[in-house]
């Protein structure tokens, strides 16, 4: 504890959980919606709060394209503050005192579940562009059989945003009976024309790259050219066009005039170079081809087939999405809405008025605190009432 | 049985069967919705525009989604729901004709609730005083009031008949008393109970 209490000074982070650790579950293999195999999968993962006897206060949170494990508390290893540490803490709306919150890296990734930059068993080398095309299908699967190894039959809440929020809407569609709730947010039912090709000219960015050398770029110069540039176009799509004008404006950094050269002169200029190079060092540029193709894989299936499958479905929905985000738009968490209707599924939406655009769910507001605090509140009471 | 101040829910209770399904246009805070399932075990949705409401329903765990009903209701098919409610709410539409007609389309029956504006109070307030009448139905400022249109429980019966809307039931009340005799200048709230031939 004393020694807790010192790093946590030392990292200059407080947090109500404290010092949180990833661990680590492996498992020998998983069948690919690809036809392929992957063998051996590792799943890194965290929790939170404590699993009560009934173990029926489990509530998975999965992350978005660039997230990890690591969700709440501060990193054990890197000191940082989780993802959605405004979220999961004691009294927070997934609250630990309650719940038992997991959090997993999807497979694909780089932060500790098995991905492109593992190595390969077979070869004793990095995997690179050998590494299986994964989607979230299979991202899910992994996560059913951590689910499985921690002896929990039904998940109380599966939740998360962008991409987090496929992965709820797939345990629910490949899991109906093992999940009580479910929080998709800011996210849609398929990827679009206009969301695969933002997708696109990142993996371009990356590929072009002459550092990224067919992806078996491991011990050599990291392809940091490029993976910036995703980046930075990537957090084009992640901010609002008002949300840009309120940060930034037109305003130049450290001078009056223009330079008239091609420095990083207006601040948004700065931010994006920022951003994408700061992003170079926590993440995989592989990684980043093989998430964002899973992405663009997704598609949960024809409206109607959907209300088929999900007719009469027991599973309680918080559908939630927001204003200016243009990436994932409202629309598409109505077009969620709508589907379950159909399916005469219990379903509450919302769409939240922010300025931010998508990122908007990772920034603390209270408007998605109180939904989630009550939805899950009322939702938990239920449980406890029928059992 | 409710206990409560609101006379509107105590009759829409007594209108709705048990086990039924119901969507309620513009549900506010959701307090009718949770009172239908409280007392009559009903499959309730709301839907509602105003942001802060859908936090008071989400609060009470009543299940309401964020739209704009003077859209229509394009996602439900037809007859979806066994009653449709549009209690206080057809009054503050912009376009109450297509809202009412597509209540009638996803509804089996549907119940509607406004305020009188024949009510004699009214009528004092613009016949003798020769103001917007603030009534206890009528609550607001005309510079402020949500209410996009005023109508009288005579002009309501005329739109049924016109649009071939069979009225089931409708009570006309002026505070927890139902008025019968001459309700369109007697009573200051009205319910219907619609169905469509």
């Amino acid at each position: 504890m004393v020694i807790e209490l010192v790093k946590e000074e030392v990292f200059g982070e407080s947090s109500p959980l404290g010092i949180t650790e990833t661990k680590f579950f492996t498992f020998e293999s998983l069948q690919l919606e690809s036809g392929e195999v992957l063998s051996p999968v590792t799943i890194a993962y965290e929790t939170y709060g404590k699993l009560n006897n009934n173990k029926d206060n489990a509530i998975l949170i999965c992350h978005a394209l660039t997230g990890d494990a690591h969700a709440a508390g501060i990193s054990k290893e890197t000191g940082k503050l989780g993802w959605w540490e405004i979220m999961i803490g004691p009294d927070k709306p997934f609250d630990t005192n309650k719940y038992f919150i997991i959090c997993s890296n999807v497979i694909g990734g780089c932060k500790g579940s098995t991905g492109p930059s593992s190595i390969n068993p077979k070869t004793g080398k990095p995997y690179g562009m050998s590494f299986p095309v994964v989607t979230i299908k299979d991202m899910v699967n992994a996560q059913a059989k951590l689910i499985d190894y921690l002896g929990i039959e039904k998940l109380f809440c599966v939740a998360g945003g962008s991409m987090g929020g496929m992965q709820v809407l797939q345990w629910v569609y490949s899991y109906p009976e093992r999940v009580v709730t479910a929080i998709p947010i800011a996210t849609t039912l398929r990827h679009t024309a206009q969301q695969i090709a933002f997708n696109e000219v990142g993996r371009r960015a990356i590929m072009n790259d002459p550092d990224w050398m067919g992806g078996d770029y491991y011990g050599q110069t990291f392809p940091a050219n490029g993976l910036a540039v995703a980046r930075m176009i990537g957090h084009i799509t992640y901010m609002s066009d008002l949300s840009m004008k309120e940060k930034f404006g037109r305003k130049l950094r450290n001078k009056e005039k223009f330079g008239y050269d091609f420095e990083a002169e207006f601040e948004v200029e700065q931010y994006l170079r920022y951003r994408g190079e700061s992003f170079v060092h926590r993440f995989d540029a592989n990684s980043y081809l093989y998430i964002t193709k899973a992405i663009d894989y997704f598609d949960l299936g024809d409206n109607k087939d959907l209300i088929k499958k999900f007719y009469n479905l027991k599973t309680k929905f918080l559908v939630i999405s927001y204003s200016h985000d243009w990436l994932y738009p409202p629309y598409q968490s109505k077009e969620i809405v709508k589907v379950l209707k159909y399916a005469w599924v219990d379903v509450t939406y919302c769409e939240i008025s922010s300025t931010y655009g998508h990122d908007a769910f990772l920034i603390k507001n209270q408007e998605q605190e109180h939904l989630v605090t009550h939805f899950l509140s009322n939702a938990y009471m239920n449980l406890k009432g029928e059992n | 049985m409710y206990q409560g101040d609101r006379f509107d829910f105590e009759i829409i209770l007594t209108m709705i069967r048990e086990n039924s399904k119901v969507l309620d246009l513009g549900c506010g805070d959701g307090e009718l919705l949770k009172l239908l399932k409280e007392h009559k075990n009903v499959r309730g949705v709301g839907i509602e525009n105003d942001e802060k409401m859908i936090y008071a329903c989400v609060s009470k765990g009543v299940t309401v989604e964020h739209a704009d009903i003077d859209e229509g209701l394009p996602d439900f098919p037809d007859k979806f729901f066994d009653y449709c409610i549009l209690n206080f709410t057809l009054q503050e539409t912009k376009k109450p004709k297509k809202v009412i007609h597509e209540a009638l389309r996803v509804g089996n029956e549907v119940i509607v609730s406004f305020p009188n504006f024949a009510y004699y109070v009214v009528r004092f307030y613009i016949g003798i005083l020769g103001k917007t009448p603030r009534t206890k139905a009528l609550p607001y400022n005309w510079d402020e009031t949500p209410n996009l249109h005023y109508f009288t429980i005579k002009d309501f019966i005329e739109f049924c008949r016109r649009e071939n809307i069979e009225i089931v039931d409708y009570k006309g009340f002026t505070g927890k008393r139902l008025v019968y005799y001459k309700p369109n200048f007697f009573a200051e709230k009205a319910v219907f109970l619609l169905t469509k031939r």
